[in-house]
């Protein structure tokens, strides 16, 4: 019998469109799993990252896909903004993950409110340094922000902290 | 769902103002100044048309119409949008002071709707304020840029607020139902809401070398969220609601 771990696992095998190296869970997206009928009806929630976010309903529909393959013969995904998302939703394998990709991981929420200065205070992903600075809060999606490094002088992105 | 009026009416015209500036904004995308700037509208204008699809999902869980229809089945006097967001984005400058001045008010708006009496606008509210503070931290950096910029620059923003600031006044134009609002503790109110931005925005227009127009200048351009429009919104839906119109199923 299917039980909400199964699908908990299964949903980390399903990698963000954008983003390859992140799963949903990773991200953060995921934000309840109901079980129902001894296994015969999953209902998943998410949340979006951004109100705009164009990706949204590739995700739920690949998130479909997948529980689809478990052979449940009733799936229901559901995104609302119950659960508001932010940065500090995406895991520590997450932040690897985003690592991975080459993009900086967002800074993590200090003392309750980040003021924008803060934003800037990014380690560089190709050199670890932390003489950096942003140039745009916008990239080429929603969720990235533009850096330089001062340090090996290369321009790179970060997934940018929302919250 | 009749006695949701007074909600209703402050939803459509946060939405609606959203949307419009979303489309206005996206009008940037391929013609900004430089390409980052070109990216900033386009990304702000994604962010807008996602919040309006946010706020319209609100009104048809409260018995309107759906979204779509909502978005690009009216005409411009079903509008409740203010005036500021219709113009036409003319010169970049333009363009620039509208987005400082709106975003300001719009963060603000929905920092205090954070705390709303109205749980299903609280939650959006709490999600659009992280996306809007990206809008407000762009337009203070360009003000501040441009405004201490050289003579051209300098003079260009100046005037642009001198031309401008009236019509962002249209932004607080009081509902029918502001009483009724604030009594709910669905929202602080219109005038409020004015007192705030204006506290947000002088430091930053002093710190970019610019002026506030004087206040014996000050005449707000009301009649947006009664219906009553500039000749620019009806040709803006036009074109917004070509693809809509041509083929209202259009899958892409």
């Amino acid at each position: 019998m299917i039980s909400e771990k199964d699908i908990w696992s299964a949903l980390e095998e399903v990698m963000d469109p954008e983003i390859p190296t992140i799963s949903m869970v990773d991200l953060g997206i995921i934000t309840g799993i109901d079980v129902k009928d001894g296994g015969n009806s999953v209902k998943v929630n998410m949340t979006p990252t951004f109100s705009g976010c164009p990706a949204l309903r590739m995700m739920e529909d690949l998130v479909k896909e997948r529980l689809q393959k478990m052979d449940i013969p009733h799936i229901e995904v559901e995104t609302t903004f119950d659960v508001a998302w932010t940065t500090d939703r995406i895991t520590e394998k997450g932040r690897q993950a985003l690592l991975k990709h080459g993009l900086a991981p967002p800074v993590e929420k200090r003392d309750g409110y980040i003021e924008l200065d803060v934003l800037s205070d990014v380690a560089c992903p190709h050199c670890g340094s932390r003489n950096t600075e942003m140039k745009t809060p916008f990239g080429p999606t929603l969720c990235k922000a533009m850096h330089y490094c001062n340090n090996c002088l290369q321009a790179f992105e970060q997934f940018k902290p929302v919250f | 769902m009749s006695e949701q009026l007074h909600i209703k009416e402050f939803l459509y015209k946060m939405a609606d103002d959203l949307l419009i500036l979303g489309h206005r904004n996206s009008e940037w995308t391929g013609f900004g100044p430089l390409l980052e700037e070109d990216i900033a509208f386009s990304s702000m204008a994604q962010d807008k048309v996602g919040q309006s699809l946010a706020l319209y999902t609100i009104l048809n869980q409260m018995g309107e119409q759906d979204p779509d229809t909502i978005a690009f089945m009216r005409n411009a006097n079903q509008f409740h949008c203010s005036h500021l967001v219709e113009q036409p984005n003319g010169e970049y400058d333009f363009s620039l002071v509208r987005h400082f001045l709106y975003d300001h008010a719009d963060y603000l708006r929905f920092e205090a709707l954070a705390n709303t009496n109205f749980p299903p606008l609280g939650k959006v509210a709490r999600k659009f304020k992280g996306e809007v503070k990206y809008h407000v931290f762009h337009g203070d950096t360009f003000l501040m840029k441009l405004g201490n910029g050289n003579e051209e620059s300098h003079t260009r923003m100046q005037n642009s607020l001198n031309n401008t600031f009236n019509l962002a006044l249209g932004i607080f134009e009081p509902s029918p139902y502001e009483e009724q609002l604030i009594a709910d503790g669905v929202f602080i109110g219109e005038k409020a809401l004015q007192e705030r931005w204006l506290e947000a925005i002088s430091p930053v227009i002093q710190k970019a070398g610019l002026t506030l127009p004087a206040q014996s200048t000050w005449q707000p351009v009301y009649g947006g969220r009664k219906g009553q429009h500039t000749e620019y919104l009806q040709p803006l839906l036009d074109e917004m609601t070509e693809v809509f119109r041509i083929d209202p199923g259009a899958e892409w």
